[in-house]
């Protein structure tokens, strides 16, 4: 198997689609010519034309709009938004329009499209380049949201959300876009939208965490087994709605401690959620509070404090002694 | 290196053909069948009785809210009948009548405004969209839809109808620059009938026209006297011929009027001048529309009378239906139906803790 970056394996899965099926194509600002602006769309215009690798105008908006109508006329649209921080201005036509057409046509319509774009921080970005409100979508009934940790579920996923039959939100942490590569299987491979991944086993305590977050959760994890001898079992979401809770639940009724790891936003974040779920359904194995390790809430702040701001394995360490103290 | 001038000599095409008094222009007239003609008469008049008698209903409190089409019949009859049924059309929320021409069942439209969503399904073949409320949002899907049809290599077009609001909001320049960009067979018609709420049309915009804006993005633009269903006629079918032809886009601003509220939860009193209701009235696009097929001997008073009864009896039986569907409606577990094409987990928990809430009731 070939070693690839989240880069890499996710053109893969593009390549792949585009090849079996012509209503799969893709659009957004730079995504031709340029190959996106990281790369991840490149080598498809000269593969497959510009009308089916579309440099659009500079409107997100626009983007998120035509893809819906696109769909509902029997095509399979994966768009790309530049940075997350400008999905906002695609969010409406998401919320309004792409997670309702069943719905409002009473099943007649399925809005079959994908809307990638990156996400969170790390690359030293300017402001709108790092945020990562995935709570956004994941509020929204209608929508699936999607963000891989690692090249080879990343392809999976990706190939997985463009055969979905309902629209896809898709998070690509950018801090791992070229971060380390991974086996990524030639022969197609999909993975299950709606399931989460067991992907250390332990019986201490429950890190639960998606994205970017997974590489220094599992770091803290294996510190963990060599300083604190504690065996602490990591689920990896992937998928953030609709949440599969079955694995975290039954894990914490294990372990009875939990800790969640997100870039996001604390306050009604994503890792709110999962407290609701464990709270409802392990309230009685738990032997300690749930601890949060997440961004603040406040807007991310330019790199030289974003160190500050990103969960590191330093402050998933904290966070899990204190669990485990309790 | 002077200073120099880009020559911009653009005009705005206005059409009228039928004016308010029902004269025609005959070197204009366009050539339509008598059968067509007095089709479109029908539905003109069907679909303002139906408007009258919804807004009856709602009154005596039968029906929710829902957003009145009255003067507005012409721009939508003359413009949508244009379409062959493998064509597109995307409504906003004021297209009633173009909607019940394309097919949507009027029990259908009661259903929604009566607060049932099985109202709102669109059958398998109808290619017209849902209503759509954001305003100007719609435009989008048309041009995506558009694009759709032009990268398959088939011939047919889309027909998206907006208001003069929906020109202030960022979709709509965003859809017109795509439609220019990539020539997608696409036509805009715009229903200015002067109001956005208790917007006039006049602090919508400084733009002479609404047509202009077509300009900026490489498409024509055309005004027509939206009243006159002739003109609309006319405009739609040289826009529709060229975008079927792949020559791409038309911008259509149809000049009319809203001789009603905004919807039934508004009340214009408190923003515009009866008199000016009344000066639209007599520009009304029925009236003018009579007299034109009375001229060429397709309509007589008898045959109005005989219609308006027959319209009546019609309407009287879709409130019939609709009384009769609504007695085996309301199954609240419904409403987890078609979120998803598959039923996550966690509605189908939520679905069983209505049905246990239901039985409790």
């Amino acid at each position: 198997m070939k070693k690839m970056t989240m880069v890499e394996a996710i053109n893969l899965a593009l390549k792949q689609e585009m090849e079996k099926d012509e209503d799969v194509l893709v659009l957004g600002e730079d995504v031709g010519m340029d190959g996106g602006v990281f790369r991840v769309t490149k080598g498809l215009l000269d593969a497959y034309g510009e009308d089916r690798v579309i440099d659009t105008p500079l409107a997100e908006s626009m983007i998120a709009g035509v893809s819906i109508g696109m769909a509902i006329h029997g095509l399979k649209p994966v768009c790309e938004i530049q940075f997350s921080g400008f999905s906002y201005f695609s969010f409406h036509q998401m919320e309004a329009h792409a997670a309702r057409y069943r719905g409002r046509s009473h099943g007649r319509f399925s809005i079959q499209m994908v809307l990638r774009c990156p996400y969170g921080g790390g690359v030293r970005a300017l402001e709108h380049h790092s945020e990562s409100r995935e709570v956004y979508y994941a509020h929204t009934p209608g929508l699936k949201m999607v963000i891989p940790s690692g090249p080879r579920k990343a392809r999976a996923l990706l190939v997985s959300a463009i055969r979905d039959p309902d629209p896809v939100i898709f998070y690509e942490p950018k801090a791992v876009y070229r971060a380390f590569r991974e086996e990524v299987p030639e022969d197609e491979e999909t993975f299950p939208i709606g399931q989460s991944e067991v992907v250390r086993e332990g019986k201490d305590l429950t890190f639960i965490t998606y994205g970017a977050m997974l590489k220094p959760t599992i770091d803290a994890a294996e510190t963990l087994k060599e300083e604190d001898g504690v065996e602490a079992e990591v689920i990896d979401l992937l998928t953030i709605s609709p949440l599969d809770d079955e694995k975290f639940t039954e894990s914490v009724q294990k372990t009875g401690r939990a800790v969640i790891v997100h870039e996001a936003h604390r306050s009604f974040g994503p890792g709110a959620e999962m407290i609701a779920r464990l709270v409802e359904k392990s309230f009685l194995y738990l032997e300690a509070p749930i601890c949060r390790v997440t961004g603040y809430d406040v807007v991310i702040p330019l790199y030289q404090r974003e160190k500050d701001y990103i969960p590191d394995v330093k402050r998933i360490l904290k966070g899990a002694r204190e669990t485990l103290d309790f | 290196m002077p200073k120099k001038e880009i020559d911009l000599e653009y005009k705005i095409e206005h059409l009228s053909i039928l004016n308010q008094d029902g004269e025609l222009d005959s070197e204009l007239e366009p050539d339509i069948s008598d059968d067509l003609l007095i089709r479109m008469h029908r539905m003109m008049l069907l679909t303002r009785r139906f408007d009258e008698r919804m807004l009856n209903l709602q009154r005596q409190g039968k029906m929710g809210t829902f957003a009145p089409i009255k003067g507005q019949e012409a721009s939508q009859i003359g413009a949508v009948v244009v379409l062959e049924d493998e064509d597109w059309m995307v409504p906003s929320f004021r297209e009633m009548a173009a909607e019940v021409w394309r097919g949507k069942e009027m029990v259908d439209m009661l259903l929604v405004f009566a607060g049932f969503n099985e109202g709102s399904r669109v059958p398998e073949k109808s290619r017209t969209l849902p209503v759509c409320i954001p305003v100007a949002s719609q435009l989008l899907h048309a041009v995506g839809i558009a694009y759709a049809i032009k990268y398959k290599q088939e011939k047919n077009v889309v027909m998206v109808f907006h208001g003069d609001g929906a020109t202030s909001e960022g979709d709509f320049h965003e859809s017109l620059n795509f439609a220019g960009v990539f020539q997608t067979p696409c036509v805009f018609v715009c229903q200015n009938n002067q109001w956005a709420i208790s917007i006039p049309r006049s602090k919508q915009t400084r733009s002479k026209t609404l047509a202009q804006k077509a300009l900026a993005y490489g498409l024509p633009g055309v005004q027509v006297d939206g009243n006159d269903v002739l003109a609309v006629y006319s405009a739609a079918k040289e826009a529709v011929e060229r975008a079927r032809s792949g020559k791409g886009s038309t911008f259509i601003e149809c000049v009319t009027y809203r001789m009603s509220v905004h919807t039934t939860a508004d009340d214009p009193s408190v923003y515009r001048d009866d008199d000016e209701v009344k000066q639209w009235e007599a520009r009304d696009p029925i009236s003018r529309f009579q007299k034109y097929l009375k001229d060429k001997e397709l309509l007589s008073e008898d045959d109005i009378e005989k219609l308006e009864e027959e319209i009546k009896s019609e309407i009287k039986g879709v409130i019939k239906d609709w009384e009769d569907k609504m007695k085996k409606m309301g199954d609240p577990a419904d409403m987890f139906e078609f979120q998803y094409a598959e039923m996550p987990p966690h509605l189908v928990s939520q679905k069983e803790e209505v049905e246990k809430n239901k039985a409790n009731r």
